[in-house]
């Protein structure tokens, strides 16, 4: 019962935050707002008793993504342009989207079901092996390094690749040793 | 850069080396408590990209030179594919932590959570400081007092 009201109160905000960053002109305050999105979501997996999760979204959405966005539009503009088109046509796409989105809700196990597909497969293999194989209390770190490892080698290399990414277009390295060349020559 | 604020130098200078120390625990803790690599080099990076916002890029690079960040940021990737290579020389499967302790399994597992975690940690705190000094070092076009 508490739950369910904490749930109603914590989406409620989490819908109006959304709508405010839609519309809000200021791109300043639509970063901070998404910093309150992510605290808010943290705290939905925080009911969900997903705190390993949630940990993460406070950290990367709230922490980091906000400090990046912020130096994103001091790069740019504080300010949105106004659209000049109508609105009517993304309008249209956002609402089959979404349409088909809650449609495809409707074949989906219940929230916290214990007989969905999820948690049967190597779920139960998992919860039970934690403690007898592997002897770690927190099972996600269990499953996250040792049963999954392979995954979170693929992860940690995708983290890596998109550092690379985001150097190579921004760093201007190349730019610089042009320069230094030039100022040789 | 920022050279009138006191008070969020004061509270920086303070806030850093409890935010390390937080990383740390989050890092090697993670075992027994919500954390893990991932989180912990996100703390970790945090703290210096708080330096750096506070004290200006140039302090932060002292600190934390870029050409160690980018090193740093390829070395946790090894660490842990280097942990599966090193367990397929003791003649297991790749990633298979039992490798590292036959005769008692269960801590041949956690030796293997421990490495692969922190070579996580280290690429995550590598990528995010690395981002934050390719941000930062570009021109800013706004001022301090425009904010």
């Amino acid at each position: 019962m508490v739950e369910t009201i904490i749930n109603i109160i914590l989406f409620t905000m989490l819908v109006l935050t959304a709508l405010a960053i839609v519309r809000i002109d200021s791109l300043f305050a639509a970063v901070m707002l998404s910093g309150v999105f992510s605290l808010l979501s943290a705290l939905l997996f925080v009911t969900l008793d997903a705190v390993d999760v949630a940990f993460t979204e406070a950290a990367v959405g709230a922490g980091i993504s906000t400090v990046l966005m912020l130096m994103t539009i001091a790069l740019t503009s504080r300010t949105q342009k106004k659209a000049t088109r109508s609105g009517m046509v993304p309008f249209v796409v956002v609402a089959v989207t979404g349409g088909a989105l809650f449609y495809g809700t409707l074949d989906m196990p219940n929230l916290g079901d214990p007989n969905a597909p999820a948690q049967l497969h190597v779920a139960p293999e998992y919860l039970a092996g934690s403690i007898k194989d592997i002897d770690v209390p927190n099972v996600v770190t269990s499953v996250l390094a040792s049963y999954r490892g392979y995954d979170t080698l693929g992860e940690t290399a995708v983290v890596f690749t998109a550092g690379i990414g985001v150097l190579l277009l921004l760093s201007g390295l190349g730019r610089r040793r042009r320069k230094d060349e030039e100022g040789d020559a | 850069m920022m050279h009138h604020h006191l008070i969020l130098r004061v509270v920086t200078k303070m806030l850093v080396g409890t935010i390390i120390l937080f990383a740390f625990y989050v890092q090697f803790h993670g075992d027994f408590s919500p954390g893990g690599g991932f989180q912990a080099g996100v703390i970790m990076a945090v703290a210096f990209i708080l330096y750096g916002i506070v004290f200006g890029l140039n302090k932060a690079e002292e600190v934390f030179p870029p050409w160690l960040v980018h090193k740093l940021a390829a070395f946790g990737v090894l660490v842990y594919a280097g942990t599966g290579v090193v367990s397929l020389l003791l003649g297991y499967n790749f990633l298979d932590y039992n490798a590292f302790n036959p005769g008692h399994p269960s801590h041949g597992q956690h030796w293997g959570i421990f490495a692969v975690e922190l070579g996580v940690g280290i690429t995550v705190t590598g990528v995010m400081v690395a981002i934050y000094y390719a941000f930062a070092g570009r021109p800013p076009p706004i001022n301090d007092e425009d904010w």
